[in-house]
């Protein structure tokens, strides 16, 4: 089933249309990565879907339910979660506190007995930090455990957010560029990182420029250019197709 | 140091502190300075959940403070009220304004959010200035003491140990909130907002909850303050107390609890100390809001303690 | 009816005035540095007591007012050296603070080396007061608006017109591009300071025999000024200056018509009014943030 559909998604910003009449679907338990040259629109797209911008015309649906509009923390209740492509790292916390935040949503929360230190609050707050201790690992964070955010490197960081974004329990993640600024074997851990994370049954929705990684690792891809919808299939139906060509190589046919 | 120690450890400490200091005090004249101390610390440790932890700003705190006092003042004087029931219906009244001001003002930012704060607090001020017949006008008004069930708190020594009590009861709870999931998710707010919002923090209902929890509680100390002194104007509304406030808090040191108590005691004993330079007390009070922001700014607590760390090992 | 009407819209005019120049001080600062300098308005106190205090002590007035100026120019080339450049990739709390407390360190250094007295300087050209359409108006309310008219045509002049002005221009819309094509951004820096600082003693100086100044008449005529420039649009040039032209005249009408106490308020529930409802004030540029 569709877990995830983008119909006649539209986003202007002041004449200029960055996505223009967008309609896919992912399956759920795949890996479906966007595609296009810079500037086709991939993170604007990203961002309707998570209800960071709010669509011109168009709707997005998740699980059938109608959801375009709905801001990003009403969305993460849903069960949708992602990372971006400019980090967005709490540097004022510790790594595993900003992981400790992912799963918000799933810790006791009210304000009076967080404010008189309850032991429920404790307690889940307790078998937090252990999952969360567990989530690092799984995304091969294991030397930073005590290590506070801001004297991490970019590429461990990329793989925090992803260790955060985990920690929501999504059914559904959105990764912007999870391997932009990666050198050749960080861009292999991420990909590794990827494969394991879908293996456990979430949705993944790429977006990479890094061809070899896209190709490799997924199900379906669907190719943009100046925010329309160029091409869509497997890997390798998108890959001979000479419009996708062309638009990356420029048009010489 | 884990967290936890450096908590119990720090409020033994307190608790300590405010106990043995009065072997020092020679005359009631230092219980008064305490007790100052102690009120700019509770509302500077609230404060500090909406500066350092959550990462706004609000120039107009002083306002809030003032309400209360004069709330105390109002429904006590002119209208009979228990002491307690007004300091109460004050807070809730402060609580109820913050939260309907704080809704449109804190989705500003920076400059805009420190503009719209500070255009309350002044606001404020103007109109404890103005309705001279609720609120006796320039010339203040005045109050009884504090009491409870026929229990009044007299003189400076029985207001030093209610509100020792009080701010170790405060350093608590917020203490308490900062190592929760609440307190996380405030701090993810300061971090990064859209961050915060994706894995499902509402980030704009978190920061009128930690706007109005700071509002509640320098209402209730404006409400003691006002019956201990028994007087009030609306001077404590002014520009330049909230300012004071806000220097208190990232002098000691922003998302530092204890870092805001120890700014605010300096702040709260410096003009004690430069009694007999009282004229460049303000020259000092700017040289010293400049200074820390220029070469401490993270404040004195956060500096400190980086300092030690360094010199302790290099970790 | 009618004369009253013109009444206040003269007194309005003449504060309004004083807030454009305000207003157009934190503008030009914000532009070159995103800096919001809550000092301005003691660049307006300083040129005031400064020119005062030496016409009081005998020096011939045009000298007073030269030095005045220069003193307070000298002031802000000296915040923005010392207090602002040092700071100058913290954060906004940290920033806002460090002019505040520049101010308060201003005004007890005004304290000290003047007083707490109100101050005067003798009208520019006599006191008798002009009859217009039923209406007064003192001939200094003239050499306000005339003042700030050259003042505003002069610093047009220098923006759209010298080399070093469109250097300013230019770091405003863009300080890493101002860089890269060789423009003295920390000059650009200091020279918007002396600027501001400039445009700030002026409106002081010409004010002062109207509305007397103290040490303390910084924060109220900063803050209103504050008011015109988010009013028109923070870094709106000509939208500081209809902001501060707005505001005087509303405070001056509401002044007259409603309750004069409630006067200072006018300038601070514009300030709410338009962040809550046009953040980018008259004149401003809108913009979203990318993520």
């Amino acid at each position: 089933m569709s877990l995830l559909k983008v119909e006649k998604l539209s986003k202007e910003f002041g004449g200029v249309h960055a996505i223009e009449d967008l309609t896919f679907s992912v399956e759920a338990g795949h890996i479906h990565s966007i595609i296009g040259p810079n500037g086709a629109g991939k993170t604007t797209l990203f961002n309707l879907i998570t209800g960071v911008y709010t669509p011109s015309s168009g709707r997005v649906l998740f699980q059938d339910r109608l959801v375009s509009g709905m801001k990003p923390y009403e969305l993460a209740a849903l069960g949708m979660s992602r990372t971006f492509q400019n980090l967005q790292i709490f540097f004022n916390m510790k790594a595993i506190e900003n992981v400790m935040v992912g799963s918000h949503l799933h810790l006791d929360r009210r304000f009076l007995p967080s404010l008189l230190r309850l032991p429920s609050v404790i307690r889940k707050d307790r078998q937090c930090r252990e999952s969360c201790a567990g989530l690092m690992e799984f995304v091969g964070l294991v030397k930073y455990l005590d290590a506070d955010a801001a004297s991490m490197p970019y590429g461990a960081l990329k793989r925090l957010e992803i260790a955060r974004a985990l920690a929501a329990k999504p059914r559904i993640l959105l990764l912007d560029e999870p391997a932009a600024g990666l050198n050749a074997t960080e861009s292999r851990e991420i990909d590794e990182v990827i494969k394991r994370v879908a293996a456990t049954g979430v949705t993944v929705v790429l977006v990479e420029h890094d061809m070899k990684m896209v190709m490799g690792i997924s199900d379906h891809i669907t190719a943009l250019d100046y925010g329309r919808k160029l091409a869509e299939g497997t890997p390798a139906q998108v890959r001979a197709n000479p419009e996708v060509v062309s638009a990356y190589l420029g048009a010489h046919a | 140091m884990t967290f936890k120690t450096a908590r119990t450890g720090g409020l033994a400490l307190l608790a300590i502190i405010i106990a043995a200091a009065p072997l020092g005090f020679s005359n009631s004249y230092f219980y008064d300075v305490a007790v100052n101390a102690m009120f700019n610390a509770i509302v500077c440790v609230g404060l500090n959940l909406l500066i350092g932890y959550a990462g706004q700003i609000s120039l107009g705190h002083a306002g809030f403070f003032a309400l209360g006092a004069y709330g105390s003042a109002i429904l006590t004087t002119t209208y009979g009220l228990p002491p307690l029931a007004a300091m109460v219906l004050s807070a809730a009244a402060v609580g109820l304004l913050a939260f309907v001001v704080g809704r449109p003002i804190l989705k500003l930012k920076g400059h805009y959010l420190a503009m719209a704060t500070l255009g309350i607090g002044i606001i404020i001020n103007i109109v404890l200035k103005t309705e001279s017949k609720i609120t006796g006008g320039p010339d203040g008004m005045s109050l009884d003491n504090f009491s409870v069930l026929g229990f009044s708190i007299v003189g400076d020594r029985m207001w030093y140990w209610t509100v020792g009590v009080l701010l170790v009861l405060t350093v608590w709870l917020a203490l308490n909130l900062i190592d929760s999931p609440v307190g996380r998710a405030l701090r993810a707010v300061h971090g990064s907002e859209v961050g915060a919002e994706v894995v499902g923090v509402d980030t704009s209902s978190y920061k009128v909850l930690v706007f109005v929890v700071s509002a509640v509680f320098a209402s209730i100390v404006g409400s003691l303050f006002a019956h201990k002194n028994g007087f009030i104007t609306p001077d404590i509304a002014s520009f330049f107390h909230s300012v004071e406030l806000v220097t208190m808090v990232v002098l000691g040191g922003m998302a530092s609890t204890f870092g805001a108590l120890i700014g605010a005691v300096i702040l709260t004993l410096l003009p004690q100390l430069l009694a007999a330079v009282e004229q460049y007390e303000a020259m000092i009070l700017g040289a010293i809001m400049m200074g820390t922001m220029i070469f401490m700014p993270k404040g004195l607590l956060p500096s400190l303690v980086a300092s030690v760390k360094r010199l302790g090992g290099g970790r | 009816m009618f004369a009253a009407f013109l009444q206040y819209l003269f007194s309005g005019l003449t504060s309004g005035a004083i807030y454009a120049l305000a207003g157009l001080g934190f503008a030009i600062i914000y532009n070159s540095s995103h800096v919001i300098n809550f000092a301005q308005g003691e660049f307006i106190m300083i040129g005031g007591m400064a020119s005062a205090t030496m016409v009081a002590q005998g020096m011939p007035m045009p000298l007073a007012i030269l030095l005045a100026m220069l003193i307070t120019m000298a002031v802000g080339v000296a915040l923005e050296k010392f207090a602002i450049e040092p700071a100058r990739n913290s954060d906004v709390v940290t920033i806002i603070i460090i002019t505040i407390g520049a101010s308060i360190f201003m005004r007890g250094a005004a304290q000290l080396i003047w007083d707490k007295e109100f101050h005067s300087l003798p009208a520019f050209s006599g006191e008798t007061p002009i009859a217009v359409l039923g209406a007064t108006m003192m001939p200094q309310s003239l050499w306000v608006f005339g003042v700030s008219a050259v003042v505003i045509v002069a610093l047009w002049w220098f923006f759209n017109r010298t080399m070093f002005g469109k250097a300013m221009l230019g770091t405003s819309h863009n300080r890493l591009a101002a860089q890269l094509v060789g423009i003295g951004v920390k000059r650009v820096l200091m020279a918007s300071f002396a600027l501001s600082a400039l445009l700030g003693a002026v409106g002081g100086i010409v004010v002062t025999p109207i509305t007397f100044t103290n040490y303390d008449a910084g924060i109220m005529l900063g803050l209103k000024g504050f008011s015109a420039a988010v009013l028109g649009g923070l870094g709106s040039g000509g939208g500081a200056i209809v902001g501060g032209l707005i505001v005087g005249i509303a405070e001056a009408l509401a002044s007259g018509y409603l309750s004069s106490a409630y006067k200072d308020a006018i300038a601070f529930v514009i300030i709410l009014f338009v962040l809550f409802f046009m953040p980018n004030g008259l004149f401003g540029k809108r913009g979203t943030d990318r993520v």
